[in-house]
């Protein structure tokens, strides 16, 4: 089995780093790579805005699970390679045609305050997370896990009791599944699924994730929260493996606007933050050992509204494959965005574990090629010169979106002669009108919740409720459905997206990287995990 | 004088609970909810967090319980998007950072604008005029927008005197950059009134009569042109020291100083009903209490004035 070869490793790093001796750096070596650790191991970086909640079970924000990585540990991590490792379980085997999972949980890991992790307290924070008294905005987590009773707790039709978990002793996890699932283990490295400490939780309500009251089990301990403007962590000294940790200090500054987080990080204030959008090229030049470029599972298009209230031109397939055909997205991708983003022709991004790139026909045209078939598809459909296409395409108001809007409607108007009047809306008035399908041609990006293609195709089946422009195909319906099931789902995921390909209900524009700056000393970073899990606990200073 | 302060804090009543009423409706008029996002939430789901924070009532419920919650425990309710903080958690962390760097913004903007201006008027026409009005269109012309990025270029990355931002518990480091960027305009706009209201005393009639009399210019100025000089000046002190208490979004944005500017902005693009009413409300009350006190020192500075 693989997690136990990497489990031995961990082990022989965590009695290396034994012998080079703990928690004090100065003068000591990285216990694996040899190079000389800083004294300082503490690692700033910088937050978009204020965290919504350090509550597990409420939280439903990527950079709220950063840091829930770091306070919590789940049955299950990630490597850096996004491969699912053990965490407080150290193996698990899948019975009775993949329907029951019971998960063995090592006997030394404790909360902070000294109790030990038992399978009890995964058993009261799965039933937390789905009840309805918790009202979780990710309680939809435990139903999309298929754990039995599931939907029924989330509905409040059977009591949080009968969900399918259960501690058959201390160290004993087990989850019943209402349908084989073949990536459920890899789904409990979520933070909806981490450990909750039941007697704190119930002694200080809302207020348990104070850090004067929080009691956690991952690799740090909670000890600074001032909302808008900065969290601190700190080493855990209770954490199973904390003789492997080396950084001693994590803070997070919130700092809204990107370019004066630069300004911070040429000030040395901040080890990590993204690059404002436009200055990779600029940045790479002057800082190549600090500039990066990384593929994310996160996607960007634009979907035609195909239910009753949308265009009537839209209807037709040859009027949405001319409008796609005539997108030029190596021109997005390296003259407006430039930060090494992927043209787009498929809705999946390539980076997608397991996810292979159909040959979809149109991805392999030149541009010039594309364009001619636009205008003949445009022309066969019956606009043209005399009767131009017009419609409205509708973005969230922000200085990117226009920027993309503005090139790809500039590339309508001057290939086919198509009038896109552009309109912006201030964010959840935006959702709102597409989510009502109250627009003709919208703006949408998705990123993926786990790291398999479904996440992103499930967007294009009728019953989906992200499914905006309500394109509806029984084929793709069907697919999606018995790719849930089945072990080999790569000849339907391909399929699906060759049916996307043909009958075009979004535009893919492009796939998302990320870019960001990363001082030169800070080592360790998952560039190779395309969720960009990362934990603290694997980051490390080197000494300039 | 106690009647008058009566008086105004009851009809401060009904001016709150018409902001109350307004700003609800205004709010929920609005398109979209606190937990509209871009993965929409699954009916079953929504309707338990609904559930949770009393927005499946009528409107005319969730109104009284506020309010009455309000009045009755001083509680505005949990945040809708903060959701381990209460609203009150959150006005009182947000507003211990924006009164202690618009205290000092105010303490600056007088302490500097007033003299400048009061100077400027004695010395009408001169070079310490000319230089004093230099000053304060100059800080008149630079909005705050520009002024914070040209600060931290200057004390941040080339002197490495100051951090860029943050807050840190309010350390001095932290204060000085919003005080001055916040300051500045308010500054100018205290000099220039100044200047004015003092030229006007100083060519009127009971000054040339205290002229003519042969008193020192400098016992005219203290004792007969100052106090109605002040007047124009107080009338605008009120709102700007609202202003400044309530924070700034460009000095909370640009200097991440965690204040209440950002937050009363962030909770209507959150539509996080809950702290947006919290904010309002405080907004509101501050409004109405600082105009009063401005009426009191007016009254206090003109006995022309009397409060009834």
């Amino acid at each position: 089995m693989k997690f136990t070869s990497i489990f031995k490793m961990a082990s022989a790093a965590t009695i290396a780093t034994a012998m080079v001796g703990g928690a004090a750096y100065a003068d000591a070596m990285h216990p694996v790579t040899g190079e000389k650790l800083a004294a300082d191991q503490t690692f700033t970086y910088r937050l978009l805005d204020g965290i919504p909640t350090l509550d597990p079970q409420l939280n439903e924000d990527v950079s709220g699970s950063d840091i829930l990585r770091d306070l919590f540990e789940g049955l299950t991590n990630q490597d850096a390679d996004g491969n699912t490792i053990p965490g407080v379980a150290e193996s698990w085997e899948a019975s009775e045609g993949n329907t029951v999972y019971t998960f063995n949980l090592r006997d030394n890991a404790k909360w902070s305050n000294g109790d030990p992790v038992t399978a009890h307290d995964f058993v009261y924070a799965w039933r937390r997370a789905a009840d309805p008294a918790t009202a979780s905005p990710y309680s939809w987590y435990i139903d999309l896990m298929s754990i039995k009773n599931g939907s029924e707790v989330l509905a409040g039709d059977v009591a949080p009791d009968q969900l399918g978990v259960e501690a058959v002793d201390d160290h004993t996890f087990k989850v019943t599944l209402s349908q084989p699932l073949p990536y459920f283990v890899a789904m409990t490295t979520h933070a909806t699924v981490f450990p909750t400490h039941q007697a704190t939780i119930e002694a200080h309500g809302d207020q348990w994730t104070r850090p004067e009251n929080m009691v956690s089990n991952g690799a740090y301990k909670l000890t600074e929260w001032v909302l808008k403007e900065r969290t601190t962590r700190e080493r855990n000294e209770m954490y199973w493996n904390n003789d492997a940790t080396i950084l001693d200090k994590v803070v997070t500054l919130v700092i809204n606007d990107e370019n004066v987080a630069l300004t911070r990080w040429r000030a040395g204030e901040l080890d990590r933050t993204e690059v404002p959008s436009g200055q990779y090229p600029r940045l790479k030049e002057e800082l190549p050992d600090e500039a990066h470029s990384f593929p994310r599972l996160c996607n960007y298009y634009y979907t035609f509204n195909l239910s009753d209230s949308g265009p009537e031109a839209f209807k037709d397939v040859r009027v949405r494959k001319a409008l796609s055909y005539a997108v030029d997205r190596d021109v997005i991708v390296e003259n407006v965005l430039q930060g090494g983003q992927f043209p787009a022709y498929t809705f999946t991004p390539g980076a997608t574990a397991g996810f292979d790139v159909p040959n979809v026909d149109f991805a392999n045209m030149t541009q010039a090629e594309r364009d001619a078939k636009a205008k003949e598809l445009l022309a066969e459909a019956g606009y043209g010169a005399d009767n131009p296409l017009k419609f409205d395409m509708l973005y969230n108001t922000s200085e990117g979106h226009k920027k993309i809007a503005t090139a790809i409607a500039a590339m309508w108007k001057q290939k086919l002669g198509v009038e896109a009047v552009l309109a912006n809306m201030e964010w959840k008035t935006f959702l709102e009108t597409r989510g009502n399908q109250d627009f003709q041609l919208a703006r949408g990006a998705w990123c993926g919740d786990y790291n398999e293609a479904s996440t992103f195709l499930d967007l294009v089946t009728t019953p989906s409720g992200y499914n905006d422009g309500k394109y509806s195909n029984a084929e793709v319906d069907k697919i999606m459905a018995d790719a849930k099931t089945s072990s080999d789902t790569s000849a339907g995921y391909t399929r699906v997206e060759q049916i996307l390909a043909d009958e075009m209900p979004v535009i893919p524009v492009y796939h998302y990287t990320g870019v960001m700056m990363l001082k030169k000393n800070l080592k360790g970073w998952p560039f190779g995990n395309v969720e960009q899990n990362w934990y603290s606990r694997n980051l490390y200073k080197v000494a300039e | 004088m106690f009647s008058f302060i009566v008086k105004r804090a009851l009809s401060a009543v009904p001016t709150l609970l018409f902001l109350i009423i307004f700003s609800f409706v205004l709010m929920r008029l609005a398109p979209g909810g606190p937990f509209t996002s871009e993965k929409p939430l699954p009916p079953q789901v929504l309707a338990n967090i609904e559930a949770k924070y009393g927005l499946d009532q009528p409107w005319l419920v969730q109104i009284w319980n506020y309010v009455s919650g309000i009045v009755t425990q001083f509680d505005f309710g949990p945040s809708f998007r903060y959701k381990d903080q209460t609203v009150n958690s959150i006005l009182s962390q947000g507003f211990s950072v924006t009164l202690v760097y618009g205290f000092w913004s105010f303490v600056v903007a007088v302490g500097v604008g007033m003299p400048l201006g009061i100077i400027a008027a004695i010395k009408h026409n001169s070079w310490l005029d000319y230089l004093a009005v230099g000053i304060s269109i100059g800080a008149q012309v630079l909005p705050n927008f520009v002024m914070a990025p040209l600060l931290v270029i200057l004390f941040t990355l080339v002197l490495g005197w100051l951090p860029g931002g943050g807050w840190n518990g309010g350390q001095w480091q932290y204060i000085i950059m919003p005080v001055i960027a916040l300051s500045t305009s308010y500054m100018a706009s205290i000099s220039r009134i100044a200047r004015s209201s003092m030229l006007e005393v100083l060519h009127s009639n009971f000054i040339r009569t205290a002229k003519a009399k042969g008193l020192p210019m400098s016992s005219i100025i203290m004792k007969h042109a100052i106090k109605p000089a002040l007047l124009p000046v107080v009338s605008y002190l009120g709102p700007a020291f609202v202003g400044m208490i309530t924070g700034s979004v460009i000095i909370d944005v640009y200097f991440s100083t965690g204040g209440m500017g950002q937050y009363f902005v962030d909770a209507a693009t959150n539509r996080d009903y809950s702290l947006l009413m919290g904010a309002t409300i405080i907004f509101g009350s501050l409004t109405i209490l600082f105009n009063m006190l401005a009426d009191i020192v007016y009254a206090w500075l003109d006995p022309k004035i009397r409060l009834a």
